[in-house]
């Protein structure tokens, strides 16, 4: 249907105000309405990634209250755009939401029991949100959307323990300073250009050539703090770690994937969109030594990723690298580094999903991620196992798992940009990386403890009971979500071409260098 | 600590301020802000368009109601998360024991507000409903609806707004809210334009569709002050007594 | 020095509006970052989000203008002061469009809308930071960012660290935890001679932890716990309500 793009962001509207009304009757169905709604949302994504990909310009326009643009100035209405960018990474939010949401039975009921209507409610609000802020094309009611976004996560992560709430409150600290400074960067572009509309802005800009202008610049420089801050790209990830692992389990399994992926969806937007190749990369002095923070960023984040003794905790500093290797895939102004940070969007999602996801199942059923408490995992849940060892596979970049196509872009991006500084980081993390997993691999799996006591009788054994390692499989509605998010994993890593052939037609009239830039 | 973030607070602030020179006078027409086609389009075209005399409003809920519709979102998200994230109070019986307040509601006090609140209350319908043509609408009158019950909860005590306004039947009104702001936009979706297309609806009202928008945008403004009034009192009742909903205050 | 054409001139006069708001986004941005209490720090994330709308507010402005209303003449339902043909009522001209010269009459009402916004997000912002406040007061009985971070990395490191960390805090009650406890003893003592508000808050935190003894929820238990066998000598303060101290 020709409106579906609109209904991306409708069905969980529609969904939470349902959960918060009917919840009050009866707990029992926020589960099976979030579901629905989450079903109907990624149908509607499915549709409008189908649009754009058909429509002769490869994107849909939809300007909401019918101020279409023959008869009205452009900026008069608000406008849904959803190119290829938009729209692919519209499904990832709503695919994501959905896994989220079949998963989410059991760890709801056991963490926040009785809170099931509001939180339902709030998980549906922040997905609508997100997806809303992969469609918008007008700059402050992205401000708006990021402020949707973000006050459903701290309301999500603040509902769990205490600890929990007082990791929110630095979150909202930090969290509201990187909202504000956009909006005034919004603001600087308002004074300067007149229009919101991201379209607009940037034809405004090159019609009146304000490239050089101090304000123009100053508000690049707010926009990209503000999305930094949001997206805790070192040193403003400060709030991460502990938001994310002290969160509720399935709060930890919506965030974590999508929350810092969306800003930098942003960030892109914003280089791409609304201030132009042109402004962003060749007008901006400075941006050209962004790769050695970036450089310093995946260093520090990895090596503080090796210092954690639980898994969550572990889990939230690789993702602190993550946003460094796409925040460095943007930043080196390169063809194959802006395919390699989009198409990192989409795995780290993915990976990021099915890890957290796991994460969450083995707290379930072990009551702890602590490092100690992991011993004979394989033998009591292997499916799970495999699950989150896809996911850690991904991360690390084996084939045919997703993760390696998207680090073998960013690479080639790097060599081919002469940018050794981020391809050397780029290895050298992944090193980081194969170190972690193997060691929770070795500590799942071999008969060591901590202090390197043997404690099995030889080969095979574990030093566990019997009844340790009996079979204990998760609960089916948290393991299916998991099976189905490594497959996802997978199957994104097997079909890449097709994901990257959208990612080069959008990428197609920005005309990156494809080689060396900065002489 | 404290000297670091003022030195960097200071760079913040000298980077703003050599911004400023490049920004047009304060108040000059020709600013591009002010002299841009989508300003002149609004100062121009909404009398045309809306028949709406108040351009704010206009702007507000109709040309711009989807930030409308998500502003009224984050007032519902606010009210849910502070309602649950306060929920479940501390069950220790001794610290009860320090909220309890005890004295008498005050006659000069509670019988001023017997006399106040209901002018209060229908001042608030005034600005709601006024707000196509003086400054008002939705979020200003909603709050002070919002306000009158609050006072109620500060003469006498909470129990007494509570017996008046329950908890869940706030949560109902600002779902209600949501709905009818939504509702419209989807009836407009449903007569064939887009979402939040308002001039569609007079294909079943028997208005002009100039005059339809007018009248959408006061049922939209009607569900946003529903929402703000129930989500008002429900951050008060929930911060003021830490999630418990008893006396105190 | 203020003449037209200097510059500051330029930068003070011409654009005042812009220096203020800068000055009171720097008092936000500085008490968000560096002061201690929480409830300090949200006042300053008010006052950053403030200075934000009015520069935003600001921008809209139209030197000779009036507010975004129509005026009587251009009001679309508005009615000439002449009478119709039958003398008896007032012509109404309807709605059209405004001619060019008539425009720069009115200000620019898309920054105040957008304002509007602004405003009932900032509040929402400001709801939810309060509640988490109190939740975070219900749990470690403080809204002091350093005693907060004390006792947080209290519990963390005794969940985390173990059976071997937690040993020589209970063989050791007087020393709470070696010398991590030694400095919070000395810090204590010092808060509690220069900053004259905090020996009743700390003493009413105390009295509360101990008769909160027996209470097993969450953290504040085990926090509790460890003071028990501290034989610190503590004055027992009358019960005030919680009104009085902000």
């Amino acid at each position: 249907m020709s409106d579906s793009i609109v209904w991306i962001v409708l069905f969980p509207l529609f969904g939470a105000v349902a959960c918060a009304l009917g919840g009050a009757m009866s707990k029992k169905i926020c589960y099976p309405v979030s579901v629905l709604s989450m079903l109907a949302t990624v149908w509607v994504s499915v549709d409008t990634l189908f649009q754009a990909i058909e429509s002769p310009v490869h994107e849909v326009s939809y300007i909401l209250g019918g101020w279409s643009l023959d008869l009205f100035p452009r900026g008069v209405g608000i406008e849904f755009r959803a190119d290829l960018l938009g729209a692919l990474i519209a499904l990832v939010v709503t695919g994501v939401g959905l896994i989220v949401a079949l998963y989410s039975k059991v760890p709801v009921q056991r963490e926040t029991p009785g809170k099931e209507p509001m939180y339902y409610g709030l998980f549906l609000l922040q997905i609508s949100g997100l997806a809303g802020i992969a469609l918008t094309g007008d700059a402050f009611n992205l401000y708006v959307l990021i402020e949707v976004a973000a006050l459903t996560g701290y309301g999500l992560i603040a509902l769990g323990t205490n600890r929990a709430a007082a990791a929110t409150f630095n979150y909202i600290i930090l969290g509201t300073i990187g909202a504000s400074f956009y909006l005034l960067g919004v603001g600087y572009l308002y004074l300067k250009t007149g229009t919101l509309n991201m379209v607009g802005i940037r034809e405004v800009i090159e019609a009146h050539g304000l490239f050089d202008s101090p304000a123009m610049q100053v508000a690049f420089v707010l926009v990209l703090l503000g999305i930094l801050i949001k997206m805790a790209f070192f040193p403003f990830h400060a709030w991460l770690p502990n938001a994310y692992c002290h969160a509720p389990t399935t709060t930890s399994c919506l965030l974590a994937p999508l929350v810092t992926k969306v800003m930098i969806y942003v960030m892109i937007r914003m280089v791409l969109t609304v201030f132009g190749v042109e402004f962003s990369f060749e007008s901006t002095w400075w941006t050209e030594f962004l790769p050695w923070l970036v450089v310093v960023a995946i260093v520090c984040a990895a090596v503080m990723a090796l210092a954690q003794r639980e898994i969550k905790r572990m889990l939230a500093y690789l993702i602190v690298a993550e946003v460094g290797y796409m925040v460095g895939g943007v930043w080196i102004y390169n063809y194959y580094g802006l395919i390699g940070s989009v198409f990192h969007i989409i795995s780290d999602a993915c990976m990021t999903l099915c890890l957290f996801l796991g994460a969450g199942i083995i707290l379930e059923k072990c009551k702890t991620t602590h490092f100690n408490g992991l011993r004979g995992l394989f033998a009591k849940m292997p499916l799970t196992m495999i699950g989150f060892f896809i996911g850690g596979f991904s991360i690390i970049g084996l084939p045919p798992t997703c993760g390696f196509f998207s680090k073998w872009y960013l690479i080639t991006g790097g060599m081919v940009s002469e940018r050794w500084e981020y391809m050397i980081t780029l290895m050298f993390s992944t090193m980081v990386m194969v170190v972690l997993f193997f060691r929770l691999i070795e500590r799942i799996h071999l008969a060591v403890d901590e202090s390197g006591n043997n404690l099995g009788k030889g080969h095979g054994d574990l030093g566990l009971t019997k009844q340790q390692t009996r079979f204990d499989e998760a609960p089916l509605s948290m393991l299916i979500p998991l099976l189905l998010a490594a497959s996802v994993v997978l199957l994104v890593g097997v079909y890449n071409q097709e994901v990257v052939n959208q990612i080069e037609v959008f990428l197609q009239p920005f005309n990156l260098p494809t080689g060396v830039k900065y002489e | 600590m404290k000297k670091a973030a003022f030195i960097l607070v200071l760079c913040i602030g000298l980077l703003l301020a050599w911004a400023a020179k490049d920004f047009p006078s304060w108040g000059d027409p020709q600013s591009p802000a002010s002299s841009s086609p989508v300003a002149s389009h609004f100062i121009a075209n909404t009398g045309v368009d809306t028949e709406v005399p108040n351009m704010v409003t206009a702007v507000l809920a109709d040309y711009r109601g989807f930030d409308t519709m998500f502003e009224t979102v984050v007032v519902f998200i606010a009210g849910l998360a502070v309602f649950s994230i306060l929920r479940g109070g501390p069950k220790n019986r001794t610290r009860d024991r320090e909220f309890v307040v005890d004295f008498e509601p005050d006659l000069i006090v509670t019988n001023t507000v017997r006399l106040i609140v209901p002018v209060i209350q229908i001042f608030a319908l005034y600005v709601l409903a006024h707000g196509h043509v003086s400054p008002g609408g939705g979020f200003q009158g909603g709050v002070a609806m919002g306000a009158s019950f609050i006072l109620i909860a500060l003469s006498w005590d909470l129990k007494t707004a509570l017996a008046r306004f329950p908890i869940e039947r706030c949560f109902t009104v600002a779902a209600l809210g949501i709905v009818i702001y939504a509702g419209i936009g989807l009836l407009s979706l449903f007569l064939g334009g887009e979402f939040l297309d308002y001039a569609h609806l007079a294909k079943i009202f028997p208005v002009s569709p100039e005059m339809a928008r007018y009248h959408a945008m006061l049922g939209v403004e009607i569900g946003v002050g529903f929402t703000v009034t129930a989500i008002m009192f429900a951050l008060y009742a929930s911060l003021s007594t830490d999630g418990r909903m008893r006396d105190g205050l | 020095m203020f003449e037209d054409g200097s510059i500051f001139n330029q930068l003070l006069v011409e654009r005042l509006n812009y220096f203020i708001y800068v000055v009171l986004l720097l008092i936000g941005l500085w008490a968000m970052i560096a002061k201690n209490n929480l409830i300090k720090k949200l006042i300053g994330m008010s006052i950053f989000q403030t200075a934000i709308i009015l520069f935003y507010v600001s921008i809209g402005v139209k030197e000779g203008a009036t507010i975004p209303i129509y005026l009587p003449e251009h009001d679309p339902h508005g009615s000439h002061a002449q009478l119709d043909s039958n003398q008896t009522e007032l012509l109404s001209h309807g709605a059209k469009v405004l001619e060019a010269s008539a425009v720069p009459n009115y200000t620019n009402p898309l920054p105040h809308v957008l304002m509007l916004t602004a405003i009932v997000v900032g509040v929402a912002t400001l709801g939810l930071a309060l509640s988490v406040c109190l939740r975070i007061y219900r749990g470690y009985g403080t809204v002091e960012e350093d005693e907060l971070l004390e006792k947080l990395e209290r519990e963390d490191s005794r969940k985390s660290g173990g059976s071997n960390k937690r040993r020589p805090r209970r063989r050791t009650p007087a020393n709470k935890g070696g010398p991590a406890g030694q400095s919070k003893r000395g810090q204590t003592t010092e808060k509690t001679k220069s900053d004259k508000p905090t020996p009743r808050r700390r003493q009413a935190s105390k009295s509360r932890t101990k008769t909160n003894g027996p209470a097993k929820e969450q953290a504040k238990s085990s926090n509790r716990e460890n003071d028990k066998p501290k034989p610190v000598k503590r004055r027992r303060p009358a019960r005030k309500p919680k009104e009085d101290k902000s």
